[in-house]
């Protein structure tokens, strides 16, 4: 009896060292993605070691953190990003790897287009030298994040040096709550376990919650995995899976379908398949979650309050708690809903898939954001996200809410463009990290699901989505 | 690539007294833009290190130094060991992180525990992390900050970490990452010594799931 990560796993194992079952093996990968900030030196190394990409047909690249939201026409200002994109733009066509540039309309973000063209498929191995492409596991892949000497591996050899790592299940039972989403999910599960809590785990989410999600639900949980400490994270195929792949464009056509899908339902845990550790949540508990510090960790539910220091016992964590409310600029036991924003962002690998802006634009129709809002952004995950929802109207009723309607791209989840944070200015985000400076040096962030970020915007402060809706 | 090598470190300590080190604090994003490999030490823990705010390029004996930041005391200039907390460098995958400590000078990070990515990405370049139990990291912060000129050795071979009173700690790693650093190998190369193997099992998946090659 093998579970999911454990067929994943051996199906991929091109060597192994030892027969121990933490030796270093070689494994296979099928699928590297390639975006510009972690690329270049892996590229350059490549070169001057005088060597050549094992498998061109296995990359796929795209710029999307460096690149401007606003109108591209005129190109990147900033000389420096621009020469990072250039860069990219170059390896590519000397080496003749599939791009998407950014005036292209199926450029956006790399764990949004993946699975959009269908270039993840469940039972692949997914690299990317990218933290968050945990996200491809809602396929069923072992899909995780690597460094720049793992880049340039995965090029020259098609394969990384890598350990097994333990197994964890998360099953969640049960039904959410109306206006709860899978970013609730995610962040009450990180709130349970810690963002170390994951640390050498690889993560299955399991559970009639979890079978309910959509595929873009199940990418936003599967993408804040690492935000546990799990470098990977992933979810059993099933009907809704191979609903969303059929017709993709790089998805296998007439008798290889069949061929794939076939064996594509079997990429599941066997009933009775051990696991190192099991952790259950009950979905109909999980309330409307908003971070309050500079860790995902340091979360709690709409209706909660700010921590107080005084009542921790644990010293590093008292130290720690104290360090983020400073640094937040938040007094302790203020109710959550007292909290007063000066940004919205809606974005990010974590959130900008057509499902998340039509969750967000149901709470804003109709309604205009509250005149304390300096900046609310609304950023696609893709072109083709951007194109769907203008198709959809939601770009209209962003628009009237007093939203900008932005180009895609990782945009004020890191702020590597022009979109950031000013010091002490406070954010309602979608994205998945609220670490100091993220957003932008000494700007303050809290993490939240876009119903939530939608209803804040409206109500200036942080509000009970739940009670919005009635 | 090929990695720095290791073997020993007898170097001064500097602790960071902080959980959950995240890697946008070791190197902030501004500095992602560059497209070389070296030059990030200047720009390590940036926003905790200066007062200004930095951007790519800027000269850093002009710029404001944060006195109260640990690494710009006096008697921590030039620490090769970085001793901290718990989950030391989670957060975004970038492998600048370690650049950066590598190139401000940093040869050994001991931590209760570490973040996957970054831990990884450390043994890629040569520096070396190491994982004491919290005890032993509570006691060893507790004596550098005791102590001024406190150092470390380190012995890879023997895998300790030896006070200046000359107590012990053992430390576990895998064999084949003690290997290559020990020896400073070029991984690529090391598995392109598999190229066959990686031949016929990519022909053996071609004719299983040739989709994936279609």
């Amino acid at each position: 009896m093998k579970t999911l990560y454990d067929k994943l796993w051996e199906s991929h194992v091109v060597h192994a060292e030892s027969d121990k079952p933490d030796s270093m093996v070689i494994l296979y990968i099928d699928r590297h993605l390639v975006h510009e900030v972690t690329s270049p030196q892996a590229f350059e190394g490549l070169k001057l070691a005088g060597r050549k990409p094992w498998r061109i047909n296995s990359i796929l690249a795209v710029a999307d953190h460096n690149v401007p939201t606003t109108d591209r026409s005129s190109g990147i200002k900033d000389p420096t990003s621009r020469l990072q994109v250039e860069t990219l733009d170059q390896n590519c066509e000397e080496l003749g790897i599939t791009e998407f540039r950014m005036n292209d309309q199926r450029q956006g973000i790399v764990h949004v287009i993946g699975p959009e063209q269908g270039a993840t498929l469940p039972g692949m191995t997914v690299v990317c030298g990218d933290s968050h492409t945990s996200t491809h596991g809602a396929f069923a892949c072992l899909a995780f994040g690597i460094g720049t000497s793992e880049v340039e591996h995965v090029l020259a050899t098609q394969c990384l040096l890598t350990k097994k790592a333990k197994s964890m299940q998360i099953l969640v039972e049960g039904k959410l709550g109306r206006g709860v989403t899978a970013k609730d999910i995610a962040l009450a599960i990180i709130g349970e376990i810690g963002t170390a809590g994951g640390t050498g785990y690889a993560i299955e989410f399991a559970g009639s919650a979890i079978r309910a999600l959509s595929m873009e639900g199940r990418m936003t949980l599967c993408n804040m995995a690492i935000e546990a400490g799990a470098r990977a994270g992933m979810i059993a195929v099933d009907e809704t899976t191979i609903e969303y792949l059929k017709g993709r464009p790089f998805v296998p056509k007439g008798e290889l379908w069949e061929q794939a899908v076939s064996y594509w339902r079997t990429l599941k845990s066997d009933e009775g398949a051990v696991f190192d550790r099991v952790v259950k949540l009950d979905a109909a508990q999980i309330k409307p979650q908003v971070t309050w510090g500079t860790s995902p960790e340091m979360v709690v539910s709409i209706e909660g309050k700010v921590p107080d220091p005084a009542s921790i016992t644990d010293p590093v964590k008292r130290h720690d708690t104290e360090n983020a409310l400073k640094y937040m600029g938040l007094t302790p036991n203020t109710p959550i809903s007292e909290i007063f924003l000066d940004k919205i962002f809606i974005g990010s690998c974590t959130n900008s898939r057509i499902e998340d802006l039509r969750e967000a634009a149901s709470v804003l129709k109709g309604k205009h954001i509250a005149p304390n809002i300096k900046l609310a952004l609304v950023v696609p995950g893709s072109g083709l996200v951007k194109s769907q929802a203008e198709q959809e109207g939601i770009d209209k009723i962003f628009r009237e809410a007093g939203f900008e309607w932005r180009e895609p791209g990782c945009s004020m989840c890191l702020a590597m463009n022009d979109d950031r944070l000013m010091p002490g200015e406070r954010c309602a985000s979608t994205s998945n990290r609220n670490f100091e400076g993220r957003q932008g040096p000494g700007g303050r962030t809290h993490l939240v699901s876009p119903a939530m970020a939608a209803a804040a915007a409206v109500a200036g402060h942080f509000v009970d989505v739940r009670a919005m809706n009635e | 690539m090929t990695m720095k090598k290791f073997e020993h470190c007898k170097g001064l300590v500097v602790p960071l007294d902080r959980a959950n080190v995240d890697t946008d604090a070791i190197i902030p994003k501004q500095f992602l833009k560059s497209i070389k490999r070296s030059g990030f030490g200047q720009n390590l823990f940036d926003e905790w290190r200066y007062l200004d705010r930095g951007e790519p390029g800027m000269d850093a004996s002009q710029r404001k130094i944060n006195p109260d930041f640990i690494l710009n005391q006096p008697r921590y200039q030039g620490a090769q060991i970085l001793i901290t907390r718990d989950n030391f460098g989670c957060g975004s995958s970038r492998e600048h992180a370690p650049w950066a400590l590598q190139d401000y000078g940093f040869e050994v990070i001991i931590a209760p525990s570490f973040a996957d990515i970054f831990f990884n990405n450390c043994f890629k370049i040569g520096l070396l992390p190491i994982i004491l139990d919290g005890k032993v990291v509570d006691k060893l912060i507790e004596e550098v900050m005791a102590t001024s000129g406190y150092r470390l050795t380190v012995d890879l071979a023997a895998q300790t970490v030896t006070t200046p009173s000359n107590e012990s700690y053992g430390f576990e790693i895998d064999p084949f990452r003690k290997y290559c650093l020990i020896n400073g190998l070029d991984e690529i190369g090391l598995t392109l010594q598999h190229a066959d193997k990686i031949r016929q099992f990519e022909e053996k998946r071609r004719e299983t799931q040739p989709w994936l090659f279609a």
